[in-house]
């Protein structure tokens, strides 16, 4: 284990950042956001991010082929992929974990070649939460904070940051900077994580009984009469699904640019009424279909398809963002216990 | 394979245009250096798309043993089809895929003896098998084409169900319409209806493409003559972004109809969420 | 306040005047409520909360809810009648299948602001006198409710009830209030320093929608950027120019009929200021076509619908684009 004092943890950053691109979570007046980092900027102590992590590797828009089109011809024009190495620093254990997740969806055959891209580019380094919120619900989902994943972890007391590699690509960014660190001791963090695993004990949102949501019981949940009630309020807009870090679905969409055809993908959301619309009609008309689409989704499809794994990871985004205060922990305990 | 090659289109032209309705023509699709663009198994689909006016899927209508080309048979439903319509020969595609499962013709359907029930556009993915079925008709036993459409100018393929399928050995065509027409002597009524009048030997394997009123009425005549739903297979559709399971969009339940179908057998539907 | 709301419920339930209650269900933590609609005396009962975070505006609810049989009876606060009576006014609400408890309101909390306080892991919140004592996973702390107001009732443009047919609480008045302080200071900008503003401000926007979907002036049957067949429906920019169109679109599209209830600014995610958009036009059009407040009434025609002698004349906008 490595250490680093707080106070020069500038040095930490200014040495992860000369060899590669940096980003860490930056305080705004608007709550904190991943920006890249540059000499003076100071890493943000919010918990988490308004925007999940997703975005290095899946952003909200990225361009997928280029076409010139001329009379009757069309000319296909393959867009130059980013090929800079970039460091996600503060990344919690949340979020880390909707990695693996979103690695499910676009590793598997066949590969998604954009995603692996970023990620075959990019190194995770997390951080134990030292302040969960009320909002997080991590735990029910098997993360453990005070374990957050990543290629390098580390956790953080009063003075000292210390850094642990998980992975070899960990390894290598922290050899990169072994000037700024010193060694620590293997059990310098035990303290910080006992602590946090007190705080965790208390957190509100515990036990969600999960069990229901089984592929068994897949078409009593989809007919189950609760979701008109839990859906009533809903007013059909993305921000569950954009700030959410698991949520993958998108669009694909071109775009005149004046000098030729850019096609993009871009995130889009099972909330949205055209989401499905197609030239022969609509298979979801209606709030109740989308909303209860989107947390079938998360809780029993795709558990169904990745080996029982929810496609949720309790960073507690949507919680706090739902404009009505609708969310997936409500979801949970109104159809959880009664439909087994 | 990866999505690199298959979000990334291919090229593709269009090398002859048949007008078959007043809604409906088929394209025949080139590589441009002559060919295919790609090979397929029947009931397979394509993404085809002119950049800047969108992109969609199309069933492949053309049977794989087809070596020349590929042929797809489109109904003027929207922005990116009435484009297509507007097509002459010589205008270039995008093109990528195949995509789906396809149906079981190297198994589950091999020695059966056949029934095809097609409804007005239907037709389309249906003749991908309806032909792949006659060129190997070694394989299989006889086969039934029900075929029925609003009026006699909405018989997709018209030409080549008369000239062709009417008039091969072990082949009964049978085809029908909506309401009387003049011109037309042969039989008059809807398709569920006409299925249940010709009464099929419940050995059959059963095919049904149509307007989805039209599957379900269909599917319930067969169980009521005697059909087992492990005997009978449709083909959905449903709006699709990537063609490969990741977009999130043509899900029904678990089941993802660009991957895991288009081609479903009815007692897997029964399985899954009546969301389609 | 809570209690008097779920009795007078209840006995308008019994007596048959409406057949359902629109208003808020409590959630799992002390400020997470969420609009709904309650059918019997049980439900209210069990589930209904108006407390000083169930700030939500339910007028744009009756859209769909006056569609449905029979009256239903809604809980207003002054700023959300302001809409109901726009909504009337333009022909989404029928107004006789609603029956109005207008409900006296002294300003809704922010959430965001009590943890920007640093109140963190918030898992109580209680109303004592003027302060709240929020019991927290870090202890308990008391913050002045004042310090926490949302902004739109800190610049509260008034406590007046525009539409009811009953009153709880107290009826207040129309207040001379500073909410276009803010606007001002972006006029006084260079309109270099404006538009780097709004490009930081707009470049956080993820267009999920919610200030649009949530905003009882935005009504229309199907948004031109829903429609595939607009030619510029998206689900996300293609390029930063698309997206601040997004936004000055809407505001001009809500011009003279926006009430400036402030949801939109409340449910952004990332927490763009949008409400500033639409304060700049109605500051505006105070000054361009007279003093104009929409939704005070039903029936007055609305100074960009509306044609007088009176009006500015176009070459208003070369001599206001001088700097």
């Amino acid at each position: 284990m490595k250490q680093i004092k707080l106070d020069s943890i500038q040095s930490l950053f200014k040495a992860l950042s000369a060899t590669r691109t940096l980003y860490l979570p930056v305080d705004t007046p608007a709550g904190a956001d991943f920006k890249k980092y540059e000499d003076g900027v100071l890493w943000s102590g919010a918990l988490n991010p308004n925007r999940s992590a997703k975005d290095f590797f899946f952003p909200q828009t990225e361009n997928m082929v280029d076409f010139k089109v001329e009379g009757k011809t069309i000319e296909i024009i393959e867009p130059t992929r980013p090929d800079e190495d970039f460091v996600v620093f503060g990344v919690r254990a949340c979020d880390a974990r909707s990695f693996e997740l979103l690695d499910k969806v676009f590793l598997c055959d066949p590969v998604d070649t954009y995603y692996q891209n970023r990620r075959e580019h990019g190194v995770i380094v997390t951080v134990c939460c030292n302040k969960p919120a009320e909002t997080c619900f991590c735990t029910n989902f098997g993360i453990d904070p005070t374990a957050p994943g990543g290629d390098v972890a580390c956790w953080q007391d009063d003075d000292t940051l210390y850094l642990q590699a998980n992975t070899k690509a960990g390894e290598a960014l922290l050899n990169s900077v072994a000037d700024v660190l010193a060694e620590a001791d293997d059990s310098a963090a035990d303290s910080v994580k006992e602590t946090v695993k007190a705080i965790m004990a208390k957190l509100p949102i515990q036990n969600l009984d999960l069990s229901a949501f089984t592929e068994d019981n897949l078409l009593n949940l989809f007919g189950s009469e609760q979701w008109k009630k839990l859906s009533e309020a809903c007013l059909g807009c993305g921000t569950c699904t954009f700030v959410c870090p698991t949520c993958q679905c998108y669009d694909i969409k071109d775009f005149d640019t004046g000098h030729g055809i850019k096609r993009f993908r871009c995130w889009d959301s099972c909330m949205y009424s055209e989401f499905t619309r197609c030239a022969h009609g609509n298979p979801r008309l209606s709030q109740v279909e989308r909303f209860r689409q989107r947390f079938m989704h998360k809780l029993v499809y795709f558990p169904a398809n990745n080996n029982g794994d929810f496609s949720c990871v309790g960073c507690g985004r949507c919680l706090a963002k739902c404009p009505i205060s609708m969310n997936i922990v409500k979801v949970i305990k109104a159809l959880g216990g009664a439909n087994k | 394979m990866s999505v690199q090659e298959t979000l990334i289109p291919k090229l593709g032209v269009v090398t002859d245009v048949r007008i078959d309705t007043p809604d409906v023509k088929t394209f025949r699709v080139n590589a441009l250096d002559g060919g295919k663009v790609f090979d397929h198994m029947p009931g397979q689909c394509a993404m085809l798309s002119i950049p800047g006016v969108g992109e969609a899927m199309f069933s492949i209508t053309s049977s794989p043993t087809n070596t020349e080309f590929m042929e797809f048979s489109i109904k003027k439903c929207g922005c990116l089809t009435n484009w297509l319509h507007q097509m002459e020969e010589g205008q270039q595609i995008t093109i990528r895929g195949p995509y789906g499962n396809g149906f079981p013709v190297e198994t589950e359907f091999k020695g059966k003896d056949m029934v095809f029930v097609a409804g007005g556009i239907g037709l389309a993915p249906l003749r991908s098998v309806i032909n792949y079925v006659r060129d190997n008709r070694q394989n299989y036993g006889t086969v039934d084409i029900v075929y029925g459409s609003r009026s006699m100018e909405d018989l997709v393929d018209y030409k080549e169900i008369i000239d062709v399928w009417c008039k091969e050995e072990g082949i009964n065509v049978y085809l029908t319409i909506d309401r009387e027409q003049e011109g037309w002597d042969g039989h008059v009524g809807f398709v569920p209806n006409y299925v249940k009048e010709l009464g099929f030997d419940t050995n059959k394997t059963v095919i049904i493409c149509g307007p989805p009123i039209m599957i379900k009425f269909t599917l319930a005549g067969l169980i009521e003559l005697g059909f087992d739903k492990t005997q009978v297979y449709t083909t959905m559709e449903l709006k699709m972004k990537c063609g490969v399971g990741k977009c999130g969009r043509c899900n029904i339940g678990a089941k993802y109809v660009c991957k895991d179908g288009p081609v479903f057998r009815c007692d897997q539907l029964d399985e899954m969420p009546n969301e389609y | 306040m809570q209690e008097a709301m779920i009795k007078r419920a209840k006995e308008l339930l019994t007596d048959g005047t409406v057949n359902r209650v629109l208003g808020w269900q409590k959630g799992g933590v002390a400020y997470d409520a969420t609009p709904a609609v309650f059918d019997s005396a049980e439900a209210l009962e069990q589930g209904f909360v108006y407390d000083d975070f169930t700030a939500a505006n339910l007028s744009k609810y009756l859209v769909k809810e006056t569609k449905n049989e029979g009256k239903v009876l809604v809980f207003l606060k002054p700023c959300d009648t302001y809409s109901l009576n726009q909504l009337t006014k333009e022909h989404r609400v029928n107004r006789d299948n609603v029956y109005v408890i207008g409900v006296g309101c002294d300003g809704k909390a922010d959430v965001e602001k009590l943890r920007a306080q640093g109140m963190d892991g918030i898992l109580g919140i209680t109303a004592e006198g003027d302060n709240f004592v929020v019991e927290t996973l870090y202890g308990n702390k008391t913050v002045a409710k004042a310090d926490v107001l949302a902004e739109r009732c800190v610049v509260c443009k008034s406590r007046k009830l525009m539409t009811y047919d009953e009153i709880l609480g107290e009826d207040g008045e129309v207040i001379d209030s500073n909410r276009f302080d803010m606007v001002e200071q972006l006029e006084n900008m260079t309109s270099d320093q404006r538009y780097a503003f709004w490009q930081n401000e707009l470049s956080r926007c993820i267009r999920c929608n919610a200030c649009r979907n949530v905003c009882p002036a935005c009504t229309c049957e199907k948004c031109v950027f829903d429609n595939v067949n607009s030619g510029v429906a998206n689900t996300a920019a293609a390029d930063s120019f698309e997206e601040k169109l997004f936004h000055v679109i809407r505001a001009f599209h809500v011009a003279g009929r926006c009430t400036d209830c402030g949801e939109c600014s409340r449910v952004c995610p990332q927490g763009i200021p949008l409400h500033l958009l639409n304060r700049k036009f109605i500051k505006d059009i105070n000054e361009l076509y007279g003093e104009y407040q929409a939704g005070e009434d039903t029936d007055s025609r609305g100074p960009l619908t509306n044609f007088t002698y009176d009006d500015c004349e176009p070459s208003i906008v070369h001599e206001r684009g001088v700097e």
